[in-house]
C-alpha cells in the first residue's frame, strides 16, 4: 500500500484488523471439516464395537489370533510351565519391567490376551518362537516371553494389552 | 522484470506501454528484499520479486467494475473444487457395484462428508455460473480483441475442458442420470462416419457403459482439473503480458489510469468472492439438491432409461442445439461447433472498438445473444417435441447467425460513439448496464435450475399439494416423535416389501434423528436377523442384529422381490424421498429457490399414499395394478399400504391415513438425509459469518479505495451494490 493517509488512523486500523481477524477465523474454521473428514467415520467407529471370544475351543499351549478394530489380538492358553517361566524371571532383568500378574486377569492366570503387534514398528510377531518360548518378530528380531514382555531386540515396550474382561470363565469381551 | 523494448516495432508488453505524464516509461516499483536471507534467495530463484510484480505492484486499470472480480472468483472456485474433490476421492469407490453406496457413505458416515459432497456438486454449478458471467463480460467489453486473442482462446480451452470435467464428474455417483448421461454423451462420437462405433467401444472399454468406463472416467475426472489449472496459469500469464481490458475498452495511457493490484484489486476480488460465497452457501446448506435431478438418487439401471433425460443446467443450451438438428452427424457437429466458434470470436468481430458501451448496435445484438442463450437453455430442459423443436431451431440458427453474420457485418456498418480520451474520463452509464446484466444473469441461473420437467403424459398429473414439515426452511429440524412413528410404520407395514439398505440401526440413536436411547437402538437391532459368517465350520449363520448393522432386506435379491410382488420391484427406501419429485413449472421453481422448498419428494410420497381412488370411467389399468391419482401414469403396482387404524400409536397422535402418510414420509426424508439438522444449523452460522465478513470487507474496500476516489479525480468508482448477482 502506498501513502494512504487518513484523518482517523485509529478507526481505519481497527477496521483492517477486524476484517483480517474475522477472515482469519473463517479460514481457520474451514480446516475443521477438512481435517475432521480424515478421522474414523461413523461406520468405522461402529464396526470397532467390542467383540466376544469363546475360549472353550482353545487347547492348552495353543495361541489363537482374532481381529478387533483391524488389529490382531493374541489369545494364549498358557501351560503351567509357561506361567512358571514368566513368573520366575527377576523383574530387574527386563527392559520394560512388569510382573506377569499385572498382565493377566486375576484367577485367569492361564489366559494371556495381548495386542499382537510388535511395539517396535508394527510387524506381527511369530508365536512359539525365539529364545523365550514367546514371540519372535521377523522384521527386526525383537523377542517376547510367555507373558508377551520384550526380552531382547529393538522393541521398546512389552506387547500392549487390549481392554477386555471375562464375561464368564470361558468367554471374554474385547473392547 | 526485463527492460522495455522501446526500439521494437511491435508495441511493448504491458505494463511497459504505460507512460507517465512527462512521457517517461512507467515501471512498477521493483521488489527489493531487505533481509540478507531474502536477497540470497532472490539471487537464486527470483520467486519473491516475480510474485511481487505479478500480484502486488502489477498495475490494473482503475475503472474495473465488479464483473472483473469473476476472474478471481473462478480461481477460488477451481481451488475449492480441487480441494473438495481430493477429499471425496479419499472416500469414494469407482466400482459399479459400490460407487452409488460409497457416495451415500460419504453423505451419512464420513465426518462432514455431506458438506464436502454438497460443496463439490453445487460448486460445479457455481463454477459454471461464474464462468458464464466471465465469458459474457468478455463479450460485452470486447476483451477478446487484439492484443488479447491468445488470452481469449486459452479461456475457451479452459471452458471446453471444464465441460468435459463436469460431465465426467457427473457420471461418478453412478445414479440413473449418471449412467444415461454417460451413454448419451459417449454415443455422440458414434456419429463420426466409419470410425464412430470403434471409437465409442474404445471410450467405453466394453460393449456398453460399464465398470471399465467408470474407472477411466474417474481417472480423467481427477486429471482434468489439473490440466485446467495449468491452462489457467497460461491464461493469467497471457493476461499479465497484455494487461487487463476495462469497461471503457481503451488502453491505460498514464500512470494515474491504473492502481496497484494490491491492495486495490485484491480487496475488491476478496469482497466479490465473499458475496459470491453467500449465494454458494445458500445452495449448499439450504437447497443442495435444487440444481440436481432426483433421478440421480436412483442407482444406475442399464435396463431402464429415465422418462426424460436432461443434462445439468449448465449444458442445456448445447443440448438444445444438439436436439434441434434432425441429422445425427450434423447435430453433433453443431454441438461442438457452438463451442469451437467461440475461439474464432477475435476474428469474427471486425470492429476495432472493444467496449459495447461505445457500440450502440452491438450492445443490442449482445443482449439478443444473451437472451438466445438463455432461451436455448430453457428449451434444452423441455421435451423435444412440437413447438419446442421449432423454437430450438430458430434460436440455434440465431446463435450461429450472430457469430458468422452479425459480428463481421456490424464492424463494417456500425458507427461507434466517440471513445473517451482516457480511462479517467470514461466510465459513465455503466451502472445501468451492470444492474440489468445482474438481473438477467440471476434470472438465467434460476431458469436453468428447472428440475427435469415431465413428459407429455405426465403433464396430465395433478401436482401433489404441499404439506407443512418441521424440517422445512432455514431453521427446520426433524421431529423425533414423528420419526419414531414413521419407523413404526416402516417396521409394521413397509418392510414387508421395501428394503432400507443404507440405513444403519446405530443412526436411529444419532443426533438429529429419531433420538432413541442406546438401549432402545440395541433392542431394535436385536429384533432383526442378520446373515453373518462363515463360522469355523465354514457355514453362514444368522445372528441378532447389532447397532452397526443395516436394516436387512426383505428379499434376498431382485428376482425374489419381483416374484413375490407380481413382477413389480418395490424400490429401496433409503433415498426414496430424494429420488422422487414432481414438476413445479414456471414460475414456481424460481420461488422455490428463495423459499427453500426442498420437500418435493416427501410431498409426493404423502400424495401417493393418499392418492388411491377408484379407476375413473374410460381409464384402463393393467390387471394387478391400482389406480393412483398422483403416481406417474396412474397405474401403481403397490396396493394401498395404509388405512386408518392399521398402526397403533402410543403417543396419542391420530391413527389416520393422513397422519400415517406424513409420519412415514418424514421418516423417509430422515432416512434419505440424516444430516439435515446439522446442515441447516451449520448453514445458518456460515451465512451469518459471511454476511458479517462481506460487510467488513465492503467497508475495508471503501477505505482502501478512498484516496483513489478523491473528489479532484473524475473517476466514479464501480458501484458495489451491483454485485448482487
Amino acid at each position: 500500500m502506498t501513502s494512504t493517509i487518513s484523518a482517523e488512523p485509529t478507526r481505519r486500523d481497527f477496521l483492517y484488523i477486524a476484517t483480517g481477524a474475522v477472515g482469519a477465523v473463517g479460514v481457520g474454521a474451514l480446516f475443521v471439516p477438512l481435517i475432521a473428514q480424515m478421522n474414523p467415520d461413523a461406520s468405522t467407529i461402529a464396526a470397532g464395537a467390542p467383540i466376544e471370544v469363546d475360549l472353550a475351543p482353545i487347547a492348552e499351549g495353543q495361541i489363537i489370533k482374532v481381529f478387533w478394530r483391524g488389529k490382531p489380538i493374541f489369545i494364549s492358553h498358557r501351560t503351567p510351565k509357561e506361567i512358571e517361566e514368566a513368573r520366575s524371571v527377576p523383574l530387574s532383568s527386563l527392559p520394560d519391567p512388569q510382573p506377569d500378574q499385572d498382565r493377566v486377569k486375576a484367577g485367569h492366570d492361564q489366559w494371556l490376551v495381548v495386542i499382537g503387534i510388535c511395539t517396535h514398528l508394527g510387524c506381527i510377531p511369530l508365536a512359539h518362537q525365539g529364545n523365550y518360548d514367546g514371540w519372535f518378530c521377523p522384521c527386526h528380531g525383537s523377542q517376547y516371553d510367555t507373558s508377551g514382555r520384550i526380552r531382547q531386540g529393538p522393541a521398546p515396550a512389552n506387547l500392549y494389552l487390549p481392554p477386555y474382561a471375562f464375561v464368564s470363565d470361558s468367554k471374554i469381551r474385547i473392547g | 522484470m526485463s527492460g522495455p523494448s522501446t526500439k521494437s516495432s511491435t508495441p511493448p508488453a504491458w505494463p511497459h506501454s504505460l507512460r507517465r505524464a512527462d512521457g517517461s516509461i512507467c515501471e512498477p516499483p521493483p521488489f527489493e528484499p531487505k533481509s540478507t536471507m531474502l536477497q540470497w534467495l532472490e539471487a537464486r530463484l527470483p520467486i519473491l520479486s516475480f510474485s511481487y510484480s505479478s500480484v502486488v505492484s502489477y498495475p490494473t486499470p482503475r475503472n474495473l467494475n465488479y464483473w472483473w472480480t469473476f476472474g478471481a472468483i473462478l480461481t477460488f472456485m477451481l481451488v475449492a473444487q480441487i480441494v473438495t474433490g481430493v477429499i471425496l476421492v479419499m472416500h469414494y469407490i469407482p466400482q459399479v457395484d459400490l460407487a452409488f453406496n460409497s457416495v451415500e457413505h460419504i453423505m451419512r458416515d464420513v465426518n462432514y462428508g455431506w458438506l464436502m459432497r454438497y460443496l463439490h456438486s453445487n460448486g460445479a454449478s457455481m463454477f459454471f455460473l461464474a464462468v458464464y458471467i466471465h465469458i459474457f463480460r468478455g463479450m460485452y467489453y470486447g476483451s477478446y480483441k487484439a492484443p488479447r486473442e491468445v488470452l481469449w482462446i486459452l479461456g475457451v480451452i479452459i471452458y471446453a475442458v471444464m465441460i468435459a470435467t463436469g460431465f465426467l464428474g457427473y457420471v461418478l455417483p453412478w445414479g440413473q442420470m449418471s449412467y444415461w448421461a454417460a451413454t448419451v454423451i459417449t454415443n455422440l462420437f458414434s456419429a463420426i462416419p466409419v470410425v464412430g462405433d470403434p471409437i465409442v467401444t474404445w471410450l467405453w472399454g466394453g460393449y456398453s457403459v460399464g465398470n471399465p468406463t467408470l474407472g477411466r472416467f474417474f481417472s480423467l475426472h481427477y486429471l482434468l482439473p489439473f490440466v485446467i489449472l495449468g491452462v489457467v496459469v497460461l491464461h493469467i500469464w497471457a493476461l499479465h503480458v497484455v494487461g487487463q481490458n476495462n469497461p471503457a475498452g481503451i488502453d491505460p495511457k498514464e500512470e494515474k489510469d491504473t492502481v496497484a493490484f494490491t491492495p486495490y484489486a485484491t480487496i475488491k476480488d476478496i469482497f466479490g468472492f465473499a458475496v459470491f460465497c453467500i449465494l454458494y452457501a445458500w445452495f449448499v446448506f439450504y437447497i443442495p439438491n435444487y440444481l440436481g435431478h432426483a433421478d440421480n438418487y436412483i442407482p444406475a439401471n442399464p435396463a431402464v432409461t429415465p422418462a426424460h433425460i436432461v443434462p445439468e443446467w449448465y449444458y442445456l443450451p448445447f443440448y438444445a442445439i444438439l436436439r434441434s438438428i434432425p441429422d445425427k452427424l450434423f447435430g453433433v457437429i453443431a454441438l461442438f461447433g457452438s463451442i469451437v466458434i467461440l475461439a474464432f470470436l477475435p476474428w469474427l468481430d471486425t470492429s476495432r472498438v472493444r467496449s459495447a458501451i461505445y457500440r450502440p448496435l452491438y450492445r443490442q445484438f449482445f443482449w439478443i445473444f444473451v437472451i438466445v442463450c438463455i432461451g436455448l437453455g430453457w428449451l434444452g430442459s423441455k421435451p423435444a417435441e412440437g413447438g419446442y423443436v421449432i423454437a430450438s431451431r430458430v434460436l440455434t440458427a440465431w446463435y450461429f447467425f450472430h457469430f458468422i453474420i452479425v459480428l463481421p457485418l456490424l464492424g463494417l456498418f456500425e458507427k461507434p460513439k466517440p471513445l473517451p480520451t482516457s480511462i479517467s474520463q470514461a466510465v459513465l452509464g455503466t451502472k445501468k448496464v451492470v444492474a440489468s446484466l445482474a438481473v438477467l444473469l440471476a434470472g438465467a441461473a434460476l431458469f436453468f435450475g428447472t428440475p427435469a420437467p415431465a413428459s407429455a403424459q405426465e403433464r396430465d398429473q395433478p401436482s401433489p399439494p404441499r404439506n407443512s414439515w418441521s424440517f422445512h426452511g432455514p431453521f427446520g429440524r426433524y421431529d423425533p416423535g414423528q420419526l419414531q412413528r414413521g419407523l413404526k410404520i416402516y417396521r409394521e407395514v413397509c418392510q414387508v416389501c421395501h428394503s432400507l439398505n443404507l440405513v444403519a440401526f446405530r443412526t436411529l440413536g444419532e443426533e438429529g434423528g429419531p433420538d432413541f436411547t442406546e438401549a432402545e437402538v440395541e433392542a431394535i437391532a436385536a429384533q432383526y436377523k442378520i446373515k453373518d459368517g462363515p463360522n469355523d465350520q465354514g457355514e453362514m449363520f444368522e445372528r441378532p442384529g447389532r447397532p452397526a448393522d443395516r436394516f436387512p432386506p426383505p428379499f434376498p435379491n431382485e428376482q425374489a422381490a419381483r416374484f413375490a410382488n407380481n413382477g413389480a420391484l418395490p424400490p429401496d427406501m433409503s433415498v426414496l424421498a430424494k429420488a422422487r419429485q414432481y414438476e413445479r413449472g414456471f414460475p414456481w421453481f424460481v420461488f422455490d429457490a428463495f423459499t427453500q422448498y426442498q420437500e418435493l419428494g416427501v410431498d409426493y410420497i404423502v400424495s401417493v399414499l393418499r392418492g388411491y381412488a377408484p379407476t375413473p370411467a374410460g381409464v384402463t389399468i393393467p390387471s394387478g395394478a391400482q389406480y393412483n391419482i398422483y403416481f406417474p401414469g396412474h397405474a401403481i403396482g403397490m396396493p394401498p399400504p395404509l388405512s386408518d387404524g392399521v398402526v397403533s400409536y402410543t403417543d396419542g397422535a391420530p391413527e389416520t391415513l393422513d397422519q400415517y402418510s406424513k409420519d412415514i414420509a418424514a421418516f423417509l426424508m430422515w432416512a434419505a438425509e440424516p444430516t439435515l439438522d446439522a446442515r441447516k444449523r451449520i448453514g445458518f452460522q456460515v451465512l451469518i459469518y459471511l454476511l458479517v465478513l462481506s460487510g467488513l470487507l465492503y467497508f475495508t474496500k471503501k477505505k482502501i479505495w478512498q484516496n483513489v476516489h478523491a473528489p479532484d479525480e473524475a473517476a466514479p468508482g464501480p458501484d458495489p451494490k451491483s454485485t448482487a448477482s
